[in-house]
């Protein structure tokens, strides 16, 4: 067997988006915590490109970027498959796994905003959250159909990341009147078991949250 | 792609996307209909069946719609075995190719760009960025060609190729129209034989514009960046 070795951060959606997969496929993994202002060697040699996390490290082999290393989890351990067999199925989970991806940043941006440009983020955020319910999960029970899948863990930083950045930015996104689906897919994925028992503590990720916010205004402000 | 095969490429000529899928479907000789679409006047069938992005290339498979063009090429590779295999078919070997894939759209397009679109002294900052990380991608390359002269052929031709060659494979072209260099021919030697390997291949050659109209889209796209940055 060898070794698997995930590089991460407490407070990453995008680090538990693989934890969630390896778990999920009950693999044997070491975590090991990057300080994100002192990065080891180990990280700035695993990912010399972006100098990122997360870094899935298998056999020695480093690989980086979440939805490469989901993809890739899924490849070498096909347990428990995480992607539909059929292939346009599948196709379509990609796309979805891909429009979070590239929309992203214009998420993001209510966080890292102020005043009547974080008025606009939000009501932009909102838009896509809308697609996202309305294309993406429909009348789904989950993203991946009956069980969750790799597109559910993709979309999990809207479960259990959004509300609190939402709330250290002052801001509402996520509620249930607005995107009832959404809502009540963000609701079921948190109870999943293996996702349940792994999760930030949402009072530490509140207070980190709500210091990045005050740097962020600090700077953007001065 | 097995049994009834309706295959239907919805594009536009100017689309790189579009043409990304377009050299999929021809390396895996897998016979299609092109449909041009009109983007100020979309049909009402590209809506339909894109409804989240309305935009080019969608590929209708017996009547299923995808889009996102790096979706539809791996799609394309799952379903037909012909060759090349667009994507390798080691777990670890295709993760590095995604990951230089994903580099390639999000660091390269962006940056490729802000330089087409802007002038100045904001041309020239995007144009030292773009030479930063296409020095990134020439490092990143010397691992899929450790002897530093790709050999490209209709048998090898994969999705990085596929990627590299919608992006700049115009590349002389766009320096010309630009009137700047993008690429430094002594700084990433690898990337310049690379695209010059790729835009070699018939196949290649065959499915990219015609020059003049090229010349005129670029000329487009960089005279309406002046008009903005002098008004």
């Amino acid at each position: 067997m060898e070794e698997v070795k995930l590089l991460g951060t407490w407070a990453s959606a995008f680090s538990y988006r693989v934890l969630w997969a390896l778990k999920l496929k009950g693999v044997q993994y070491e975590y090991v915590e990057e300080d994100l202002f002192n990065k080891s060697e180990l990280l700035l040699r695993c990912n010399p490109v972006h100098k990122k996390i997360p870094v899935l490290i298998h056999g020695g082999k480093p690989i980086a970027e979440s939805a490469v290393i989901l993809e890739y989890i899924e490849e070498i351990w096909p347990q428990n498959p995480l992607l539909p067999q059929d292939p346009y199925e599948r196709t379509l989970a990609r796309f979805w796994i891909k429009f979070g991806e590239d929309k992203f940043p214009i998420f993001y941006k209510f966080f890292h905003s102020v005043g009547e440009e974080q008025v606009k983020a939000t009501k932009e955020a909102k838009e896509l959250l809308k697609v996202i319910e309305e294309h993406g999960l429909g009348e789904k029970k989950y993203f991946g159909g009956d069980n969750i899948g790799l597109t559910d863990i993709a979309y999990g930083w809207i479960a259990c990341w959004l509300g609190v950045l939402a709330e250290a930015a002052g801001v509402q996104l996520l509620d249930a009147e607005s995107f009832p689906k959404l809502q009540a897919w963000a609701d079921r994925f948190k109870e999943v078991p293996l996702i349940k028992d792994n999760l930030p503590d949402p009072d530490q990720m509140l207070n980190y949250f709500k210091l990045r916010r005050e740097q962020l205004v600090a700077s953007a402000t001065s | 792609m097995e049994g009834e095969n309706k295959v239907i490429l919805h594009g536009t000529w100017s689309s790189p996307y579009a043409k990304r899928v377009e050299l999929a479907l021809k390396l895996k000789g897998i016979p299609f209909l092109y449909v041009e679409e009109d983007l100020k006047n979309k049909s009402l069938l590209l809506l339909n069946y894109n409804p989240v992005h309305k935009k080019v290339p969608v590929l209708v498979h017996n009547g299923k719609p995808l889009a996102e063009s790096l979706c539809i090429i791996e799609y394309i590779d799952e379903t037909c075995n012909n060759s090349p295999q667009l994507l390798p078919k080691d777990p670890y070997e295709r993760a590095q190719v995604r990951f230089w894939t994903i580099f390639i759209q999000q660091k390269l397009y962006e940056t490729m760009l802000t330089v087409m679109k802007s002038a100045g002294e904001a041309q020239e900052k995007a144009i030292k960025e773009l030479l930063e990380k296409l020095q990134v991608l020439e490092e990143g390359m010397k691992g899929f060609f450790p002897d530093g002269s790709p050999v490209i052929s209709n048998q090898n031709m994969g999705i990085l190729e596929i990627m590299i060659c919608s992006l700049l494979g115009p590349y002389k072209l766009q320096e010309e129209v630009l009137g700047v260099k993008i690429i430094d021919p002594e700084k990433t030697p690898l990337l310049v034989s690379w695209l010059t390997a790729i835009n070699e291949l018939p196949l290649v050659k065959e499915s990219a514009p015609p020059r003049d109209k090229t010349v005129a889209l670029l000329k487009f796209v960089t005279e309406n960046a002046l008009k903005s940055s002098s008004a």
